[in-house]
């Protein structure tokens, strides 16, 4: 792990880390239900990102609220160090260039072939030639590792797996710096989501990617995450590095790391004899 | 478009010393910069052309994305195809992972399928026809089932969801009130109008009367009923079925050992057969009202006088004739729509197809069973 975070981190690892994302006092609910209630939350650039968090305890709301599909009721959201709700239009419209988003069920227009999809960010926002866009759009699906064939397939001819790299590429397709996975290995069998683990691990260091990742899956914040941000009830209750996740005692993450499956993993981490790993208090 | 947005273009600069072609790359090579990227990478490829030997200097290139160096590896290959010995030099580490991953590589062209556009054509037309007959045989088969599935209803009435049916009543028929005697109104007040307005040449307009009874009675006011009842409720069975079927209702119903026919689609198909009968009779009064005002204001026929005219030109076997028809019209837009929505699959589009499609066959039956009926009526002379 820390092999990964030095090489990562790599260029901006020798000056302060640039925040990307810098979210501080957000509150977003719906009529009386305050679901992400006072929170702060930084992202960095070059670094993995695991959000993490129960089911309902507002990991979606709060993503949906960075991305400007939901209105949040107070605090102020920074992507790239601008406040968004103070940049006109256009401003706003080139921001929104910079990053990418995997939806979790992938959310691939049905109606269009996989090449189709991939261009259409390009099609639509840049002025380059058909051939270019073709090139980019087959060499997009390779770097993702789907066969050159799956491009003139449509979305509903695809297994669940590989939707869910197609829509990476569609992610992709601007080049983004942040790129957004909305639980990215949710629907994939273990392999293949060790698979994507590892695809989104490659990505993120050749294209020099932030990620920022919910998810549920304890193997992709072992293995991907550089850091780790946990929720409950609305609030950001940890984050930091899996160590001290590992450490925290907050109830909810001790049940989470520390269960069954959590355990599990930790027995496997503790066999690398990893030096900085410490095991956790034992509490009971 | 995109120009304006970067501030640092991408840039050639571009130098020959002997036979040799120097470029050095500054700038940011991403896409951000559009054509532009495109525009300095062709630069490269026609000036190298030509020299023996070409050496791209990237050092100085400030920010580069796949593109760019998909772009800058697809100049050095259409050069080395050109006979000129190329080379990148200087690539930043970073920017040498780019460069490695978007190495130029031939994507082979799609595979075009050949084909003659008249075959094409007919296989289509073959397609169509025998997809028609297909559902035509399934048809039959779901209405075997459905009679199989009731008559067992029959045999065991306790296991009849009669809840089940009374709730469906009420949606298909009291909810639908309202439009159902909006339209008819509407419809029964154009046909005295436009009766009127053509019988008065041949100073026949009194005759309007005979028309509005007999056309709405035998076959507007049934008609018009099933349609919307097609396009309101047949529709409804089919998203509510299918959308279960969606989600695996259905197959969690056959595997407790229900028959979803039984508990599902029978009491729809019943509620349609009890609900349209009942709103054809609605129909038909509020047609023949609309009719009565517009003959009252357009032509001076006083309602009773109108009352009259109409009780001698149809008889009890006129309002039958529609009523007769109702059932049939409720049952084969109930089988069409719980049909259709048990062929759903598991995707939200075939959802939509689906629906589209049980009203517009359940329109369309509706319309070829009416026709078979002005056949049948006609030949005993009722």
């Amino acid at each position: 792990m820390n092999e990964l975070r030095t090489t990562t981190n790599g260029a901006g690892a020798k000056h302060a880390p640039e925040t990307v994302i810098r979210v501080r006092g957000l509150v977003v609910g719906f009529g009386d239900q305050v679901v992400v209630d006072d929170v702060d939350l930084d992202v960095y650039r070059g670094e993995v990102l695991g959000f993490v968090g129960g089911s309902g305890q507002g990991k979606t709301v709060l993503m949906r609220t960075i991305l400007g599909l939901l209105d949040k009721r107070a605090g102020s959201i920074e992507l790239f160090g601008k406040n968004r709700d103070s940049l006109p239009e256009e401003e706003r419209h080139w921001l929104e260039q910079r990053w990418g988003v995997l939806f979790q069920n992938g959310a691939l227009f049905s109606s269009q072939t996989v090449k189709q999809n991939i261009q259409m960010p390009m099609r639509e926002n840049r002025d380059v030639s058909h051939r270019f866009m073709d090139e980019l759009a087959m060499l997009k699906l390779e770097l993702v590792g789907l066969p050159a064939d799956a491009a003139d397939k449509l979305p509903s001819e695809l297994s669940g797996g590989m939707v869910k790299r197609a829509a990476l590429a569609r992610a992709l397709s601007l080049d983004p710096e942040l790129l957004f996975l909305d639980e990215p290995t949710s629907g994939l069998d273990p392999i293949g989501a060790a698979e994507f683990d590892e695809l989104i691990a490659t990505l993120q260091k050749t294209l020099g990617l932030t990620v920022f990742m919910v998810t549920h899956d304890l193997d992709s914040l072992y293995s991907i995450c550089d850091r780790v941000a946990a929720i409950a009830d609305g609030k950001v209750i940890a984050a930091g590095a899996m160590e001290t996740m590992l450490a925290s005692d907050h109830p909810w993450l001790h049940a989470y790391f520390h269960g069954v499956r959590g355990r599990r993993l930790t027995g496997a981490l503790s066999q690398r004899k990893d030096e900085t790993w410490k095991p956790a208090p034992v509490t009971r | 478009m995109a120009t304006d947005q970067i501030e640092n273009s991408p840039k050639v600069s571009y130098q020959r010393r002997g036979d040799t072609a120097q470029f050095a790359l500054s700038g940011d090579w991403t896409l951000i910069a559009s054509s532009l990227v495109e525009d300095q990478a062709a630069v490269i490829v026609s000036e190298g052309r030509g020299a023996a030997r070409a050496v791209i200097d990237v050092h100085d290139v400030a920010r580069l994305d796949t593109a760019g160096a998909w772009l800058i590896n697809r100049s050095r290959d259409e050069l080395a195809h050109a006979g000129v010995d190329v080379a990148v030099e200087g690539a930043r580490p970073e920017h040498n992972l780019l460069l490695e991953e978007a190495h130029f590589r031939r994507f082979a062209p799609p595979a075009r399928r050949k084909g003659n556009a008249l075959v094409d054509m007919f296989a289509e037309l073959g397609r169509l026809v025998v997809t028609g007959f297909r559902d035509l045989h399934a048809g039959m088969g779901f209405l075997g089932e459905f009679v199989a599935d009731v008559g067992r209803i029959f045999v065991r009435p306790w296991r009849f969801r009669g809840v089940s049916l009374v709730f469906h009543i009420e949606r298909f028929g009291f909810h639908g009130v309202p439009i159902i005697a909006l339209i008819n109104v509407l419809v029964g007040g154009i046909v005295a109008q436009q009766g009127i307005f053509q019988l008065r040449r041949f100073g026949a307009s009194s005759y309007a009367v005979d028309l509005i009874g007999i056309l709405i009675l035998r076959e507007l006011g049934v008609l018009l009923t099933s349609i919307m009842l097609a396009g309101r409720s047949g529709s409804a069975i089919t998203a509510e079925l299918g959308s279960m079927k969606m989600r695996e209702e259905i197959d969690a119903l056959r595997v407790m050992g229900l028959s979803p026919i039984e508990v599902l689609v029978a009491p729809r198909v019943l509620a349609l057969m009890v609900a349209l009968p009942l709103l054809t009779v609605i129909a038909d009064m509020m047609a023949l009202f609309g009719g009565l005002l517009v003959s009252w204001v357009y032509e001076g026929i006083s309602p009773a006088a109108f009352l009259g005219l109409l009780q001698r030109a149809i008889g009890r076997n006129t309002f039958y004739v529609g009523l007769i028809k109702a059932p049939f019209m409720a049952f084969v837009i109930g089988l069409i729509g719980a049909m259709e929505g048990l062929a759903t699959e598991g995707s939200a589009e075939s959802l939509g197809r689906h629906v589209t499609a049980s009203v517009v066959k359940s329109i369309f039956m509706v319309i070829v069973l009416d026709g078979f009926f002005a056949i049948f009526f006609a030949a005993i002379d009722y």
